[in-house]
């Protein structure tokens, strides 16, 4: 992760989104996890 | 127009979780044809009776063969009709023996109706003009409410059956 | 269309034009319709939600589906609309200025929608038109009702028209230049509602309105309700891109940072653009006479407008996290802490921002095909829509409005208003969570929508809904609450909050921002791309309904009590 900063750091261009980057995971993570369940539904059904 | 590295692999993922339901749903509904109801058959909204399935006597339960049944309806506002029993009385009550297949044919004389046998996939809407159709296997014993859930006037609340998938 | 340059300037300060004493109050008469609806709306969620309970019955004869109608009609169409309405021209004065002219043709526009509203209003608030804000055929309103709702859209139309001649003006002056971001977002969204709403005026004007005069006896069902929808899925968007216009360009001035990518957000407005129309099958999946292999099509588009949403996701966080770390914010999450949680006009917003999370995981269930058939008109997808209506757009639109009517009335927000605010967007959000979930639940468990109290024949399915449906009321009173405080906070704003200057927020890009590719200014083909892909998803389908449609419907409006 350090050495992960200091090459984002490097490029200005390049801003540290590392928060960023798992916050939309978290996200997609909950639509996902949402999706499968409401298709265990319809499957059960 | 430069993409963010991180941007570029949320949007791998996420755009790959499409793609995954996308694939899964398209294998259910054209491999195992779990499309959602589509029916086309069209029918005059204002003689359904012309249509055989929806003569009185063929109404509610018909059972054709062992474990397979046909449930004609009509839904009019505010009531299901489901036949009546050997008193004369209107059915409100239908009983299938679990593990049956039954197809579901369901048409309106005046409004838009819904018809959702809660806690099943079957839910359709139910349009003057067509016939909807569905066919499914009962597995889960119970008691199912079937309700109207598309809003059809003043007594839409008080349109509704019960199903009961008995052992 | 070509451009002199091949990138347009990116040192361009946005929102550079004062806003006009003189439209001050037109901006604040479109507010004073959005509140005053709110107060309308909410009251009548309220008694639904307690009839619902099984605990109150309506005096006077009223029925719930007529107070539902008002619900659905004066929150889904009046508030909304004019809310946008309002805030869209206070942006466009901002970044591209208003004449005297164009002035005045935004007076005809309120006008003539205040007008429209009056009417269906009054229809409805005398028992005529009891047919929910869907108006489903053959269900019959008075014709009354329909005639205006063509005026509401029409005086949007005449907005959409004074927006875009605003932008041919500026780029007159302004050769080369790209159009402003909020104005070339008002623009889009403009583009979008013109579109959509062509679906349904052509349903009103030329199947409702001469079929509830009598002058013609039937009406294709099928055909008014997929004109319906394909103006229902855009009008949803249409209450999203505004929302979306603040998290891209006011909430970054807000929280005291820039604006993440101009380009990324016109590419998400104009991905939205493309696919928010020809999506409508996926509010019809269920509907017979329409062949499933072109809702299934439409159900892939529909996953194509998902993906704007995921950009913007990005957007906004890393919006967020580059002004945190800018303001010392350190490690992975560090950031979070620099945001100002206590400022109302960031709060409110972010609350909403937090409400789309499951508010979009619903939203692809909805869509998705068969699963549709687990949630289809269940009380599941009431509760979705209060989550994307209801809190995303609304506590955005309240996190607007806390410095937009300072700034229109030439006052402060004071600490105390803005401290109430903290507390009314914390109320809404508790108040929407306890509604929202048991909506959702028993939804799953197959609870119907629009419906009134009923025990369905005692089963023991119905029982346990009426449970859920306590929970709703405790969570509408919650709500309740907070529409009262926010009422509050909007007179004390408008009214009796100390004189002074209030901040219009808009951000700018970073200096050294890439710029923007000047195609972003073919209007033609956004144009193009979008009426091809309603051509696409929607000519032969409806060319089917209309070549084997059954016999028409004739009226019926015994059903709704007329």
């Amino acid at each position: 992760m350090v050495s992960e900063t200091n090459k984002n750091l490097g490029d200005k261009n390049e801003p540290d989104l590392r928060g960023t980057f798992a916050s939309v995971m978290f996200v997609l993570a909950f639509i996902v996890i949402s999706w499968f369940g409401v298709l265990g539904i319809f499957l059960s059904r | 127009m430069h993409l963010h590295k991180f941007e570029k692999i949320w949007l791998v993922f996420g755009i790959g979780s499409l793609v995954l339901f996308m694939v899964i749903l398209g294998y259910g509904a054209f491999w195992k044809g779990t499309h959602p109801q589509s029916h086309g058959q069209i029918i005059d909204p204002n003689n359904v009776e012309a249509y055989d399935a929806f003569k009185p006597e063929n109404l509610g339960v018909n059972k054709v063969d062992e474990k397979r049944y046909v449930i004609n309806v009509v839904a009019s506002a505010f009531n299901y009709d489901l036949g009546t029993d050997k008193d004369g009385n209107a059915v409100k009550t239908i009983r299938i023996p679990k593990g049956s297949n039954v197809l579901f044919q369901v048409t309106s004389p005046d409004v838009v109706h819904g018809f959702n046998i809660a806690g099943t996939n079957v839910n359709m809407m139910i349009e003057p003009g067509y016939v909807s159709k569905m066919e499914t296997v009962l597995n889960n014993p119970g008691e199912y409410t079937i309700v109207c859930n598309e809003y059809c006037g003043v007594g839409h609340h008080l349109m509704f059956g019960t199903l009961e998938v008995y052992e | 269309m070509a451009l002199a340059k091949a990138e347009t300037s990116s040192t361009q300060e946005i929102g550079a034009y004062p806003i006009h004493d003189k439209s001050k109050k037109l901006y604040m008469s479109f507010m004073y319709v959005t509140f005053i609806s709110l107060l309308i709306g909410g009251l009548m969620g309220l008694l639904q939600t307690f009839v619902r309970s099984g605990k109150l019955s309506l005096p006077w004869g009223i029925g719930y589906y007529q107070i539902l109608t008002v619900h659905g009609v004066i929150l889904a169409l009046v508030m909304t609309t004019f809310f946008i309405i309002g805030f869209q021209f206070s942006l466009m004065e901002k970044s591209v200025g208003m004449s005297d002219k164009q002035r005045k043709w935004g007076w005809v526009s309120f006008w003539v929608m205040l007008i429209g509203t009056i009417i269906t209003a009054t229809t409805i608030l005398l028992g005529k038109a009891s047919v929910l804000y869907t108006f489903y055929a053959p269900l019959k309103g008075h014709p009354a009702f329909y005639i205006g709702l063509a005026l509401v859209i029409i005086g949007s139309w005449i907005a959409a028209f004074v927006n875009w001649h605003q932008i041919a003006v500026w780029k007159k002056k302004h050769p080369g230049e790209k159009t402003p971001l909020p104005a070339f977002m008002v623009a889009i969204n403009m583009i979008m509602w013109f579109i959509a709403s062509l679906g349904v005026a052509v349903a009103v004007l030329v199947q409702f309105i001469p079929w509830s005069l009598g002058y013609a006896s039937t009406i294709n069902v099928l055909l008014s309700r997929t004109l319906f929808w394909y103006f229902g899925h855009p009008l949803v968007y249409f209450w999203l891109l505004p929302a979306y216009m603040t998290w891209y360009v006011i909430i970054p001035k807000i929280i005291g940072g820039k604006i993440f990518s101009d380009a990324l957000a016109r590419m998400s407005f104009v991905l939205l653009l493309f696919f928010s129309i020809p999506v409508g099958f996926h509010h019809q999946l269920t509907e017979p006479g329409i062949h499933p292999t072109w809702k299934f099509i439409q159900v892939a588009l529909t996953m194509m407008v998902v993906i704007p949403t995921l950009m913007t996701a990005f957007s906004m966080f890393a919006t967020f996290e580059i002004t945190g770390r800018k303001k010392g914010g350190k490690g992975v999450f560090g950031w979070m802490k620099k945001l100002p949680w206590g400022d109302v006009r960031f709060l409110a917003p972010f609350l909403g921002m937090v409400g789309f999370i499951p508010g979009g995981a619903g939203g692809i269930i909805n869509a998705s095909h068969q699963l549709n058939m687990v949630v289809h008109n269940t009380i599941w997808v009431t509760g979705h829509f209060h989550l994307t209506v209801a809190t995303v757009v609304l506590l955005t639109f309240f996190g607007v409005t806390y410095w937009l009517v300072p700034h229109l009335k030439g006052r402060k927000l004071t600490p105390q208003l803005n401290k109430l605010g903290i507390i009314q967007s914390i109320i809404w959000s508790v108040g929407m969570l306890i509604m929202s979930t048991s909506m959702h639940i028993q939804g799953l468990k197959g609870g119907p929508r629009r419906s009134e109290f009923s025990e369905y024949g005692g089963t023991a399915q119905a029982q346990e809904w009426i449970g859920y449906q306590v929970a709703q009321a405790v969570g509408g009173t919650i709500l309740f609450v907070a529409i009262l405080l926010m009422l509050y906070i909007f007179v004390k704003m408008a009214f009796f909050a100390p004189k002074g200057e209030t901040e219009y927020p808009i951000a700018q890009e970073e200096p050294d921002a890439e710029p923007t590719p000047a195609w972003f200014e073919n209007w033609k083909m956004w144009v193009g791309i979008t009426v091809a892909l309603i051509l696409f998803a929607y000519s032969i389908p409806v060319f089917d309904m209309i070549q084997y449609s059954p016999p028409g419907s004739p009226p019926f409006s015994w059903p709704i009590g007329n």
